[in-house]
């Protein structure tokens, strides 16, 4: 027991929890803006793959870090504009353009890797971001090594708080909340309920990629294969968790990568020694499942996510 | 000529049509709308009036003939450029959303995406609501709000964007007597200050009671321009149908048996909707039970709980005097309970399915199969039978059923639930949208059940076809249910009073 | 834009949509040729051959839709009945696991092999049992539940791999002993590589189109995935139909797992299923989700990861052009059908 005390109170335990949160926060994000318009995304595992893999790919081409991000954002959003436009207008289900899409963009991850690196065997790494030193606070003594993060890791709680500004103060916000729920109402007030959900998907699918982007570019300085790992899914579970607000949402993050800071520290305990490693592993997982349990009836679920909208519905 | 005649024209529709495959909803209709004036736009379910409606408010792009809004063309599919000329529209299905409050859904789409929200919103809604007496409070979810706030709601929205032309959709369907007239005094108000409005509605004395002008729609065309105060509802009526009306009408019988009979039945509230509060019903047999009540009052939860699909919360369901142990659809359907539901696009047919799996989809597994195994030939057979002996027009037993017009659907709906010769009806809204055709041979099915012994509770939100087929009349009202009224023991003014609510304080204890 | 039904497509129309959207996955195919540097023809060509250009060829192109046959199947029951069962991958290494657990003699007896395959389908079954119930008794999703059963179930495998099941005679790589002669799948014909969970396959994709278009249950899945509020109407017990489908499809994915350990491989390994369950969602959706087409297209993509494989050591096109042209084909496809029954119009 002592054992997790010292875990828990530890700095560089706090730093690896705000560290795996950020990428979820981003494509929970991104997820969540999407759903809010009334479309589930299950393009996001896939998105994460082609955010990382363009991100990564962009700086070892020569750009700078944050072009980096930028060439991961377009690529996402790319992929946004295909799920939106099959989704929204032609109002196909959701289900199977998402998996579509997810494999579509996996592919082609895979595909432009082999295409550019033939020969390679192990993927080259990059200079990544490093962790911002802010006067002051990086000289505290605790919190200095809890928040000592990269600049990404702050522009994604930045956008966590943007996220919640624009959905609940603006008229924007107002309207993507709208056309969640009865996007006929959205078209009585005279808004596009078309230009809306797929302004919603191509921006939410950008924040994704930007999510994974940041494992290339932030966490591993490197890009492989099965790297995203089911964090989309696990996004997915998050926002049902957060029951479809942003606050509710990233606190949701941060608990989950708690959990999964602290599985990894386990396995070096003697718990490690006893259980098995893949245990532990699978944590997050089942964690995901019980989050969807533990809130199915309590959800407030946009109710017209997944529903279709065709203006001339007779 | 009404006093109106020489004010300036708001709105002028010119040869509207418009047409979906072959059906042409809209054929050459034209219309003029005055300053300060009431129109109606009177006709059967189908006639066009909502497509026309649709078109003058955006949602369609007519295939010929103009829109223009205070002489200025309105450019076509566009309801952005129709509410910014001042037009304003009141679906007959709201258009709100239930997660937001009452000010947010009035501002929704009021101030350009890209901009922050200005001051000054919550006080004009306030302001309108006073003057336009339209009382509803700005911070409430409109998901919780009764149909009528919820209409008053519809209201704001238009008069918040300074509309200068009202459409209200068959806007009293959803409405108590004494609500409509509540919602007459809010449009005399408007129509004072300089506002116009279109009035669409299929009941005739409402039109008589608040219109100047009345314009009547038929398959499609004008069939007729009238001046309200130059005319009486006879004369309407028969431009509307084109010719005698004729509905079946339901003489009196002496009544059988109790065959079901709901005791203390109660079902807990849905959000807005109310669950029964305590309800004694019984059926009986050769008796027409007649359901009235505004929509939203409880009518759905009782549907259900006859139909099988839900459970009473509390209380007790009998079948000819036993109680019931388990209760299902299927459970109702072996124990001789026959269902036309509210929504037969939804509920009452699969779409996809073809006319044989449509007409089987409650006899399956007793009627069509052998040990899990279908027999298909039987099912085409009975299908077939369905289409010769109710009339179904269709091509053939092969036919998705998406393919036909509402009546015929209707028709094979009933065929199917008539077929296993029921002793218990429930007919949830069976003639809604219906054409006048297809109304008068749902209903005389109905009647024909009845004269065979079977009973029959009819629900619907038509005062008049209550009032023209039932035996009993029960008037529901926030999920309370009055006590049978004989037939013609009460008039249309008392029944209201029911449907308000306002008489069930001195009945509780009877 | 509005999308506006049509009443009764032509045969031009619901034939020549669907050939489209093939065409235009050539298309991209030669597309990606060009991005890859090589002679778009040449590549399509060596696809071909690749993937039918000789007997071993054809051979390894029907070995490779086995599997596939069996999660397209799992995944066309299922989505008939709108159960988004994305979870074959799961319920594919479910029977992997019991056909290792009966395989390798703890069962001796000339009934292993039905045996080991009928516990196989039940594991298969149970494991998507749960997220139907939690979709029916609690609306939890069931898409994001077995999806997530995916990665749990692949760190079981990696678990057993390691610890019970762990082959002594390894060397260190994770893999499971090998099954006991008596309960692998032998070969259809001796001497050509193909065994009989092939046959196997063609057989359940009989059965199950039996069941669809004979049966009552067959008929109240169908009526439960086009619209279940009128399935619960019509007096169907709508949850328990769900439930069966989803027995039908887990049992179906796990004996593709089962085929693939007791006919090909001999034993479990981590690489078993290079994504045979997400594949079979491809497979399902090109067929329109009938079973006897699962078949056609389980070949049919089966042959191109086959002659992609080839042609990418011959022309140096990445090979995951494969999963490219699946998915691309996959949105393509959904695109036509929709477009065989609604047209675009204006306004």
């Amino acid at each position: 027991m002592s054992e997790i005390v010292d875990i828990l109170i530890s700095a560089s335990f706090w730093a690896a929890v705000i560290r795996i949160a950020t990428p979820l926060i981003l494509a929970t994000m991104g997820e969540l803006i999407c759903e809010r318009a009334g479309v589930l995304n299950l393009g996001i595992e896939g998105i994460m793959v082609i955010g990382a893999f363009a991100g990564w790919m962009a700086v070892y081409q020569g750009l700078p870090l944050w072009g980096g991000v930028a060439v991961a954002m377009g690529a996402g959003m790319l992929f946004g504009l295909l799920h939106s436009t099959l989704t929204v207008p032609f109002g196909l289900s959701q289900h199977v353009v998402g998996l579509g899409v997810t494999l579509l963009a996996t592919a082609s991850a895979s595909f432009a890797y082999r295409l550019m690196l033939p020969e390679v065997t192990s993927p080259p790494k990059i200079e990544p971001f490093q962790p911002l030193h802010i006067p002051s606070l990086s000289d505290l003594p605790w919190a200095g090594e809890a928040l000592s993060q990269t600049a990404l890791t702050w522009t994604a709680f930045a956008v966590a708080g943007l996220v919640a500004w624009v959905l609940y103060r603006t008229p924007l916000g107002l309207a993507v909340r709208a056309v969640g729920e009865n996007p006929a109402a959205v078209e009585a007030q005279g808004l596009s309920v078309t230009g809306l959900r797929m302004g919603a998907v191509i921006v939410g699918s950008g924040l994704m990629a930007v999510g994974g982007a940041f494992l290339t570019l932030s966490a591993f300085s490197s890009f492989f294969f099965e790297m995203v790992n089911g964090r989309g899914w696990i996004c997915i579970a998050l926002v049902v968790f957060g029951a479809w607000k942003p606050g509710k949402a990233v606190l949701g993050a941060i608990l989950f990568a708690g959990f999964d800071a602290l599985q990894i520290r386990l396995q070096q305990t003697d718990l490690g020694a006893v259980l098995p490693y893949q245990l532990f592993l699978a944590l997050p997982f089942i964690l995901s499942i019980l989050a969807l349990i533990l809130m199915s009836r309590r959800a407030e679920v946009p109710a017209s996510l997944m529903v279709p909208y065709n203006k001339g519905e007779r | 000529m009404s006093q109106n005649a020489g004010a300036e024209v708001v709105l002028r529709l010119d040869r509207i049509t418009k047409s979906f495959g072959a059906l042409r909803a809209n054929d050459a209709v034209s219309l003029t709308l005055r300053r300060g004036e009431v129109v109606a736009l009177l006709g059967e379910n189908g006639a066009g009036k909502t497509t026309l409606m649709n078109i003058l408010f955006g949602h369609y792009v007519a295939d010929e003939g103009v829109v223009e809004v205070f002489g200025a063309p309105l450019p076509p599919g566009n309801p952005r450029a129709a509410l910014a000329a001042g037009v304003g529209m009141v679906h007959q299905h709201f258009t709100l959303a239930g997660n937001l409050t009452v000010l947010d859904n009035i501002r929704l789409g009021t101030e350009s995406l890209w901009s922050r929200w200005h001051a000054g919103a919550r006080e004009k809604v306030q302001r309108l609501s006073r003057d336009f007496g339209l009382a509803v409070h700005p911070d409430a979810k409109v998901g919780r709000l009764s149909v009528g706030e919820r209409q008053r709601v519809e209201i704001l929205k238009a008069l918040y964007r300074d509309a200068r032309v009202l459409i209200l959709d068959e806007p009293t369907a959803v409405l108590t007597p004494q609500e409509s007239e509540a919602l007459f005094a809010t449009l005399r108000k408007a129509t004072a200050l300089g506002l116009s409005i279109i009035f669409i509605s299929h009941k005739l004395h409402e039109v008589m009671a608040i219109a100047d002008r009345c314009v009547v729609l038929r398959h499609g065309r004008v069939v007729g321009e009238v001046d309200t105060h130059a005319t009486d509802k006879a004369a309407l009526a028969a431009l509307m149908v084109g010719g005698e009306l004729s509905l079946p009408r339901a003489e009196a019988r002496a009544p059988g048996p109790v065959l079901m009979q709901l005791d203390a039945v109660s079902t807990p509230d849905r959000g807005a909707a109310p669950g029964l509060k305590a309800v004694r019903l019984s059926l009986r047999a050769g008796q027409i039970t007649g359901l009235a009540g505004v929509s939203g009052n409880g009518q759905a939860a009782l549907a259900e709980i006859v139909a099988g699909l839900a459970l009473p919360g509390s209380g007790a369901i009998s079948l000819r005097g036993s109680p019931v142990a388990r209760w299902s659809p299927g459970e109702a359907l072996a124990r001789g309970v026959a269902r036309i539901p509210e929504d037969r696009h939804h509920q009452g047919s699969i779409a996809d399915f073809d006319l044989t799996e449509n007409a089987v989809l409650e006899g399956y597994k007793t009627r069509f199969s052998r040990r899990g195994w279908m027999n298909w030939r039987a099912a085409r057979g009975f299908a077939e039978g369905i289409i010769r002996d109710y009339d179904v027009r269709c091509p053939g037993p092969e036919t998705r059923i998406r393919l036909l017009s509402g009546g015929n659907m209707q028709k094979l709906i009933l065929g199917r639930a008539m077929a296993p010769g029921p002793e218990i009806i429930l007919a949830n809204q069976p003639v809604r949208g219906l054409d006048v055709g297809a109304i008068a041979y749902v209903q005389g099915q109905l009647i024909a059940a009845r004269d065979r012994g079977a009973a029959v509770l009819l629900i619907s939100e038509d005062l008049d076809e209550i009032m023209g087929l039932s035996d009993v009349i029960h008037v529901m009202s926030q999920g309370r249910l009055s006590p049978g009224f004989a037939r013609g023991t009460m008039t249309a003014a008392e029944l209201g009073l029911w449907m308000a609510g306002q008489k069930f304080g001195d009945s509780d204890a009877a | 834009m509005r999308l506006e039904t049509i009443a009764n497509p032509s045969a031009a129309r619901r034939l020549g949509l669907p050939a489209l959207a093939l065409a235009a996955t050539l298309a991209v195919a030669m597309a990606l040729a060009l991005v890859g540097g090589a002679n778009p023809f040449a590549v399509l060509g060596q696809i071909a051959t690749g993937a039918l250009g000789s007997k071993l060829a054809v051979l390894e192109t029907l070995n490779r839709a086995t599997p596939l046959i069996f999660t397209g199947l799992a995944v066309a029951v299922a989505f008939r009945a709108k159960l988004w069962n994305i979870g074959a991958e799961a319920q594919l290494y479910a029977g992997a696991i019991l056909a290792v657990v009966l395989g390798t003699g703890a069962l001796a007896s000339p009934l292993v092999l039905p045996l080991s395959a009928l516990a196989a389908m039940l594991a298969g079954a149970a494991l998507l049992l749960g997220p139907v119930l939690l979709k029916t008794r609690l609306g939890v999703d069931e898409v994001v539940t077995t999806l997530l059963l995916n990665f749990i179930m692949l760190l079981l495998v990696s678990y057993l791999l390691e610890g019970p099941m762990k082959d002594p005679m390894g060397m260190g790589w994770p893999k499971s002993t090998p099954l006991i002669p008596e309960a692998r799948l032998p070969r259809i014909v001796e001497g050509l590589r193909l065994h009989w969970g092939f046959a196997l396959a063609i057989i359940a994709a009989v059965v199950v189109w039996v069941i669809q278009t004979r049966t009552t249950l067959g008929f109240e899945i169908r009526a439960v995935g086009q619209n279940p509020e009128a399935a619960r109407f019509a007096g169907m017990p709508v949850n328990a139909v769900l439930v069966k489908t989803a027995l039908l499809s887990g049992g179906l994915a796990a004996l593709a797992g089962w085929s693939e350990v007791a006919g090909l491989k001999g034993h479990l390994s981590l690489d078993l299923s290079p994504g045979f369950g997400y594949t079979g969602i491809i497979v399902a959706m090109l067929a329109l989700l009938h079973p006897l087409g699962v078949v056609v297209t389980a070949i049919f993509v089966a042959g191109i990861f086959v002659g992609s494989d080839a042609m990418s050591r011959a022309a140096g096109v990445p090979t995951y052009i494969a999963d490219m042209l699946m998915a691309v084909a996959l949105l393509f496809m959904v695109l036509a059908i929709l477009l065989t029954r609604v047209r675009v119009v204006r306004g």
